[in-house]
């Protein structure tokens, strides 16, 4: 529920030194038409302190009820109740307590003000009202806004968990496989590789988004995974991977190049019958890491449309979400290589 | 009985080599590493039973199947695939998921010498192939075998197909191709906003056409860029004009 203006300390002050200065005034004024201090100070009590009430009563209503768009109508009739309720109890009360012979004189003078009194009750409880519409309108979008950006950054999370986790089942059964092979052939090499296998699962299990990682774990990973890849495919796959010496330190979201390096092995190792050599190379330009992943396909069968596959989709629609930057990832193809190039730019706790 | 094992990899290729050594009557022919292969090593031995794995380079195990005139029985050894899983499982083809034991090895491999061989493979395996050409793979793609040469023709490359007896005829800019499909195959897996069937036995790719002229009573000629000359009949000229949007 919105807070109400008056439970805001600055605004509460406002109002009751206005009601203050509001109430010294009328009090001012009834002196100046000649009558007793006494008389001018029970009515501006009671008339000012039943208009305080009104006007706190109408703040709590639209507290909770605040006219739909333009049926502003409805405030006024509101307005024009309390201050016409307020004025019939006001006079109620100051007729009883003014009861005795010596202010019969007032009697009258309070008749004659009726209108008056009712015009200016009517103008201040509609100033409120009208500070409260506002108030509230306010409070409602500042809600509504947070709520959106809250439901926002859930479906954000979400997606860059999706995103990331995205571990190839057909990766993780054809190594068991091969391990159960080697199991017989070279248990030294199964071994090996359960242990590989392993440490690259715990690397994409471990990692969360906030906790960025350095380039030189990342690449780590990426070898372990090739390195599976080597023992799957034998002599047909070779890697080469340079990386300059600044690079090792630079933060990457984790598993980021993960989909773009499995891409390079999809068309290198699928799209063509010939040993393929998959290069990496990192480097940092610009204040940027850039990471170059490279194989070698066949254009006669890749057609452009199907060429960048579901991995790379998913790494640029990653680094929207970071950055908001479509740019970022750039792809070419020439000569039966096909070249991905990936951008990051750098992250706020980049130290060097 | 001959044997042969197709797998890309080589380690995946050993296991089952290492299975068979307990089964004396399976005697492997040949060992093939994709597709083209596969296909080869099948021609020249005739082997009663293939060992296939599915995702391999080039063409996948189900393509290959559809290059082969008379194919052997097939257990299929896959590691992970939803979509020829169910395949499987609704055409009653026997499959060893990887990686398997030698006990599901052997079931797989007596399941077969008692009932499995004397089923037409023939039969059961064009009705599967069937199932799996509509699989989102071969959708952008036809693998096709001319003079012993095989051809992977992108989609998008297809000017227009023309029925032809029991085969399809698929024109490119390089020729035509036969394939042994249907019509409604490929109008069934082919994208159904740039191919139109304007003809009982004709399909075009919308963007191969260059105009479209009357000829004779009711009928019309789709001209392509390539310069040819498609029929459309008064059906197929609906359909044409509502996919072009006229």
């Amino acid at each position: 529920m919105t807070r109400s203006p008056l439970n805001v300390s600055r605004f509460r002050n406002i109002f009751f030194a206005w009601w203050f200065v509001w109430a010294c005034l009328h009090f001012l004024l009834i002196t100046y038409y000649g009558f007793t201090v006494n008389m001018a100070l029970i009515d501006s009590l009671i008339s000012n302190g039943l208009l305080m009430g009104a006007c706190g009563i109408v703040s709590n209503i639209l507290r909770y009820y605040l006219p739909y768009s333009n049926r502003y109508i409805y405030v006024l009739l509101l307005c024009l109740t309390f201050s016409l309720s307020a004025n019939a109890l006001g006079k109620f009360i100051l007729d009883l307590s003014l009861n005795d012979p010596a202010y019969r004189a007032y009697i009258p003078f309070l008749a004659n003000t009726y209108w008056i009194r009712l015009g200016i009750d009517f103008l201040m409880i509609c100033c409120m009202a009208v500070i409260c519409v506002l108030w509230y309108t306010q409070e409602e979008e500042q809600e509504n806004r947070q709520r959106k950006n809250d439901a926002e950054k859930l479906s954000r999370d979400a997606e860059l968990y999706k995103l990331r986790q995205q571990l190839q089942p057909h990766f993780l059964f054809n190594s068991l496989n091969s391990i159960s092979a080697l199991i017989v052939s070279n248990p030294e090499q199964a071994r090996n590789m359960i242990h590989q296998l392993s440490d690259f699962l715990r690397t994409t299990l471990r990692k969360e988004e906030e906790q960025w990682v350095k380039m030189e774990e990342e690449l780590q990973s990426l070898e372990l995974y090739l390195e599976i890849e080597k023992v799957r495919f034998g002599h047909r796959l070779s890697t080469a991977i340079v990386k300059d010496d600044k690079s090792g330190q630079m933060l990457i979201p984790p598993m980021l190049l993960q989909p773009v390096v499995e891409n390079a092995i999809k068309f290198g190792l699928y799209d063509t019958t010939d040993d393929v050599i998959i290069s990496i190379s990192v480097s940092v330009e610009n204040e940027m890491l850039k990471v170059t992943v490279q194989n070698p396909y066949d254009p006669e069968t890749a057609s452009p449309r199907h060429g960048t596959g579901f991995g790379l989709n998913s790494v640029k629609r990653r680094l929207y979400l970071l950055f908001a930057r479509t740019d970022l990832v750039e792809t070419s193809s020439g000569d039966h290589v096909f070249t991905t190039t990936i951008n990051i730019p750098k992250h706020e706790s980049d130290h060097h | 009985m001959k044997v042969i094992i197709i797998d890309d990899e080589p380690l995946a290729r050993s296991i089952v080599k290492e299975y068979l050594q307990f089964h004396p009557e399976l005697e492997l022919v040949a060992e093939c590493s994709d597709g083209f292969e596969g296909v080869k090593a099948i021609q020249q031995y005739q082997p009663d039973l293939i060992f296939l794995d599915i995702q391999m380079p080039k063409i996948n195990g189900f393509e290959m199947l559809e290059l082969v005139e008379d194919p052997p029985s097939v257990i299929f050894t896959t590691a992970f695939d939803e979509y020829a899983l169910k395949a499987f499982e609704s055409h009653a083809v026997d499959y060893l998921l990887k990686p398997f034991s030698r006990g599901r090895f052997d079931k797989a491999v007596s399941k077969w010498l008692q009932t499995g061989k004397n089923i037409s493979a023939k039969e059961q395996l064009g009705q599967l192939l069937e199932t799996v050409s509509s699989s989102p793979a071969e959708q952008h793609r036809v693998v096709v075998k001319l003079a012993g040469k095989i051809r992977i023709i992108p989609v998008e490359d297809i000017h227009y197909l023309e029925a032809a007896d029991d085969y399809v005829k698929i024109h490119t800019r390089e020729g035509g191709f036969l394939k042994n499909k249907t019509m409604g195959h490929f109008e069934a897996i082919l994208n159904k906003t740039q191919f139109v069937r304007t003809h009982r036995s004709y399909m075009v790719n919308i963007t191969e056409i260059t105009r479209i002229d009357p000829y004779e009573k009711d009928n019309h000629l789709a001209i392509l860029k390539s310069g040819a000359r498609v029929p459309v009949s008064k059906t197929g000229y609906v359909k044409l004009k509502s996919v072009l949007g006229l």
